[in-house]
């Protein structure tokens, strides 16, 4: 028998799709048989007041938990959010209900007996109930008590090797893609460049460091698998300066239909024979491409790199040579002003392709982070004078995305020291006033005013 | 000039308890307005330690940091925390 009763709760179990209710009452129903004789640690009915608290928030229409708290591991400002109920009598197993944030591996990769182990740990000391991922791209655990969080932080580093992630007015987890490690299409390589961030900023991960919190994302290509141009206030997109590789013999193979199209992602049904002209060229969004006597002809100046053509014609078509990574800047979800996707500030910062020793190269780990700053120095230069003047200049609570909009993105552009370009105008005409200084003009503002009144009467 | 590490802690406490009376916790930035001349980062640097110490603690809400005195504020008590 269920500890509370729940109705409200109950009828949201029986929509089309798998329910956080049933995944919670399973695990209710698993911690009250205890079938491993487990020691543990939260109240053994956690689930079921997680239950019955939510139960009577949907009754009374307003939240029972508390805003925050002081919680933390020693040391850290970040990664564990404290969480307090305001029922604690009638709900004591929530008492406290603490989410603990950890950096999850890069490009997400797993093992089975790293999963384990994390659950062995958080079936014992928590409640056993997780978040995989949350929306910043971290593993959430969720619920516990504060005595229990020194505990926690010491088995994830000293026997997982694994580290809190970020919460509060840091630098969140970093996110990345799986990038080169299984994608052809990667035009850096998403896991270093993440994880040698992760490492160097280890300070504004874990310590408070910003006006508010500050995200960094890493897609490999334009197709932003992990989307960063919508989830992150850096956005580290690749891309190529170069050509689009042709090989016009498998352009040839696609138009026979010899190699499926799409990687063969759209082989569930018939889409009839494959149309070069209909199904890449016409969609081309720059209208850029044509065929021409049989062979694919790319006016590549045009090319915004969409990644659609490579996309359909993968074994045809390659990014170009000369790869890098293009910066946006100033994503973020709502609250002020209302969603924004990043702008794009530096198209294309150069990443070396013959810089590309592996840890395995080094002695130890700190040799090889020095390889690495001196490869990602133009970024890494970048970011710290977008931090400089967020730091200086964002007001409380004011994201990046924010203070952009606030004091313009001339002013930005300065900041961070990069000359206004074409590239930096979405539509032309939205932002027409540019205000020149008097030591970026010819001449500066001084007139000889007798000259001028030779041709021009008062 | 190099910021004296001492002695900005004594800036810092000093000041959050001219102001304790209204207020117990602090924005990063309310910090900074203590040290007009200094660098944000060499600051933060500061308050960080200092926290380390033992000397002020963290509150969060989950999305932003705010930084108090260990122990005063209404939190610490009302969760049987000090
Ligand atoms: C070949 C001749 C000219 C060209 C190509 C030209 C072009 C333009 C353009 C492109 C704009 C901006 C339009 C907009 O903001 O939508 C503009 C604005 C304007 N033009 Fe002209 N224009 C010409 C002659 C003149 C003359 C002879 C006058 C007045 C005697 C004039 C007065 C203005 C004014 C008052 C504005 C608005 C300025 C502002 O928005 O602050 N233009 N012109
Ligand atoms: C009683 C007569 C007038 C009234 C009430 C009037 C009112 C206005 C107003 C309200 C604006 C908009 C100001 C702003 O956007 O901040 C404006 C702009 C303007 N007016 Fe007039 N105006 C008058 C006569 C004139 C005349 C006779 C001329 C030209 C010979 C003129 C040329 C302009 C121009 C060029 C602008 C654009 C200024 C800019 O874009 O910065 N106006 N006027
Ligand atoms: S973002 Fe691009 S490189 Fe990364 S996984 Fe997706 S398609 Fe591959
Ligand atoms: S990547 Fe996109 S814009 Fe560039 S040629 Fe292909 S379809 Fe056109």
């Amino acid at each position: 028998m269920a500890k509370h009763e729940t109705p409200l709760l109950d009828q949201l179990e029986s929509g089309p799709w798998p329910s956080f209710v049933s995944d919670i009452k399973q695990e209710a129903a698993t911690r009250a048989k205890n079938a491993k004789g487990l020691d543990y640690q939260m109240p053994s009915d956690v689930c079921d007041d997680l239950l019955g608290i939510l139960e009577l928030s949907y009754k009374d229409g307003t939240t029972h938990w508390k805003h925050g708290g002081i919680v933390g591991v020693f040391g850290y400002g970040g990664g564990i959010i404290g969480r307090y109920c305001d029922k604690p009598k009638d709900f004591p197993g929530v008492a406290a209900f603490h989410t603990v944030r950890v950096a999850q591996p890069g490009g997400k990769y797993y093992t089975t007996a790293f999963l384990n182990q994390l659950m062995d740990i958080w079936d014992l000391r928590g409640s056993g109930l997780t978040n995989m991922h949350g929306s910043t791209g971290d593993i959430i655990l969720l619920g516990t008590t504060t005595p229990q969080l020194e505990e926690i932080f010491y088995q994830l580093t000293h026997e997982m090797g694994q580290d809190l992630g970020g919460s509060g007015s840091n630098l969140r987890t970093p996110a990345d893609c799986i990038g080169s490690s299984r994608c052809e299409y990667a035009c850096f390589d998403t896991q270093e460049l993440c994880y040698f961030l992760t490492m160097t900023y280890q300070d504004e991960l874990h310590r408070p460091a910003f006006p508010y919190k500050f995200k960094f994302k890493f897609d490999g290509c334009p197709n932003g698998c992990v989307c960063s141009i919508a989830r992150s206030d850096l956005s580290f997109i690749g891309t190529w300066k170069d050509q689009i590789q042709v090989n016009q013999a498998e352009v040839k193979a696609y138009i026979d239909g010899k190699t499926v199209d799409n990687g063969g992602a759209f082989k569930g049904r018939d889409w009839g024979k494959f149309d070069i002209q209909k199904e890449v060229i016409d969609l081309c969004p720059t209208g850029c491409m044509a065929l021409v006597k049989g062979e694919l002809k790319i006016n590549d100046k045009e090319c915004t790199r969409c990644m659609h053509c490579i996309n359909v014609m993968p074994k045809a078509l390659k990014p170009g040579k000369d790869k890098g990574v293009s910066i946006l800047c100033g994503a973020k979800a709502p609250i002020v002003d209302g969603a924004q996707m990043g702008t794009l500030i530096r198209p294309f910062i150069s990443i070396d392709q013959t810089l590309n020793k592996q840890l395995s190269d080094f002695e130890d780990e700190d040799e090889w982070m020095e390889y690495l700053a001196e490869k990602y120095e133009a970024i890494t230069e970048f970011i710290e004078l977008v931090w400089d003047y967020w730091m200086e200049e964002g007001k409380n609570r004011e994201r990046l995305g924010e203070l952009m909009m606030r004091q313009g993105l001339q002013k930005f552009l300065e900041k961070v020291e990069v000359e206004p370009m074409a590239v930096h105008v979405q539509h032309p005409r939205t932002n027409p006033y540019i205000f020149w200084k008097e030591d970026e003009v010819e001449g500066g503002w001084g007139r000889d005013i007798e000259d001028y009144r030779k041709a021009h009467s008062r | 000039m190099a910021l004296d590490t001492a002695e900005a802690q004594k800036v810092i406490v000093e000041n959050l308890e001219k102001k304790a009376k209204s207020k117990s916790k602090f924005y990063l930035k309310d910090f900074y307005s203590f040290f007009p001349e200094e660098k944000p980062r060499t600051v933060k640097k500061i308050v960080n330690d200092m926290v380390a110490q033992g000397i002020l603690e963290y509150w969060s809400s989950g999305s932003t940091t705010m930084i108090g005195l260990k122990g005063t504020g209404k939190q610490a008590g009302a969760e049987g925390e000090d």
